[in-house]
């Protein structure tokens, strides 16, 4: 075949007879072709163990920007209530961002958890070829004559060799995407950490640009505040108040 | 005849199989040089679904060697234009 299936053929034998490149004496061959599955077995666990520690990265990413969200919509009503609707309407374009962003990561995180799930499924495989390799490998050597157990050792040894090679390549495949994910992903959170999800501005860590407006507005009012308290302090002194001269003035 | 999809399971096809997968195989190609991605995803859903259909799962201790390996399910466009090459977690 030369079309898909020939070029995936290719891609994949070629690996296992190279893991299998190694038949000497077929008895050696059987207990060196078990420890090195068993060995190429622990590769496979590490691998499916980092593609679920990506996936759980991802979706912390995804958590944090979930709280974005949430904090640039209290911003736009924040600054909404102050009469900023300009700062509103920059908050609510960037929460706009975020969500849009927070959808697509979401969808590739589950879209990652059903790899692993095919991962894992695919390792019990795995650990049920070895095991009947192991098996055979006793019958093998108990039963045939070196000729004959050549014979049989490569056809197992193809079956549990194939298995490991479309697993590591399925493995593989599903790390290019956590990679891919990855790099989007901080690409956001480097938007979202310097407050530019729009082209709006250019401040750096911690607070944002509408944080910094809003607590500017939240100071003045507090002086505005502080001030009206003052004046009812001394408006509720004695008759000769400097709001009184305020009043003389206005005549 | 043994097909393997490939992140999933191994099939045993009836022989008579080999021809008709063989051809759609080749239409797909042809497809994907002509760059007609739709025509492409018919043909593989296609070719899917006639291993499915006619084939039986071998048993999970069943150690067989397969004659032919088909793409990952979800195998892309992009990817179908590429080689399925890599190196991965298996050293060659």
């Amino acid at each position: 075949m030369a079309g898909l299936g020939g070029r995936m053929s290719t891609v994949i034998k070629a690996k296992v007879s190279k893991m299998l490149d190694r038949a000497e004496d077929p008895a050696e061959t059987l207990d060196y072709g078990y420890q090195k599955q068993l060995e190429l077995l622990q590769n496979v666990k590490k691998g499916i163990a980092d593609v679920t520690t990506s996936k759980k990265r991802l979706q912390m990413q995804s958590q944090k920007l979930e709280q974005q969200v949430v904090k640039l919509d209290t911003q736009a009503r924040q600054a909404l209530s102050q009469g900023r609707e300009d700062l509103a309407r920059a908050a609510l374009e960037r929460k706009t961002v975020a969500q849009t962003e927070l959808q697509s990561l979401d969808s590739q995180v589950e879209e990652l958890a059903r790899q692993q799930e095919q991962l894992t499924e695919n390792e019990k495989k795995l650990r049920s070829k070895i095991e009947a390799f192991r098996s055979k490998k006793e019958v093998i050597k108990a039963q045939y004559s070196a000729a004959e157990a050549q014979v049989r050792i490569s056809e197992a040894a193809n079956g549990v060799g194939e298995q490991m090679a479309d697993l590591g390549l399925a493995i593989q495949r599903a790390e290019d995407k956590t990679e891919d994910m990855k790099a989007r992903a901080s690409a956001v959170e480097e938007l979202e950490a310097a407050g530019t999800f729009e082209d709006l501005t250019q401040l750096g860590s911690g607070q944002d640009d509408i944080d910094r407006e809003l607590n500017a507005l939240g100071a003045q009012s507090q002086v505005d505040d502080e001030l009206a308290a003052m004046r009812a302090e001394l408006g509720s002194g004695g008759g000769e108040s400097p709001q009184l001269e305020g009043g003389e003035e206005s005549k | 005849m043994i097909v393997r999809i490939a992140g999933e399971s191994q099939y045993r096809l009836p022989d008579g199989d080999a021809e008709r997968l063989n051809e759609l195989d080749n239409r797909a190609v042809a497809a994907v040089e002509a760059g007609d991605e739709t025509g492409f995803q018919e043909l593989w859903q296609q070719m899917l679904a006639l291993v499915e259909a006619d084939g039986v799962e071998l048993a999970d201790d069943e150690l067989l060697g397969s004659d032919v390996i088909l793409p990952p399910r979800d195998v892309t466009f992009a990817e179908a234009q590429g080689e399925f090459t890599g190196e991965g977690l298996i050293p060659d």
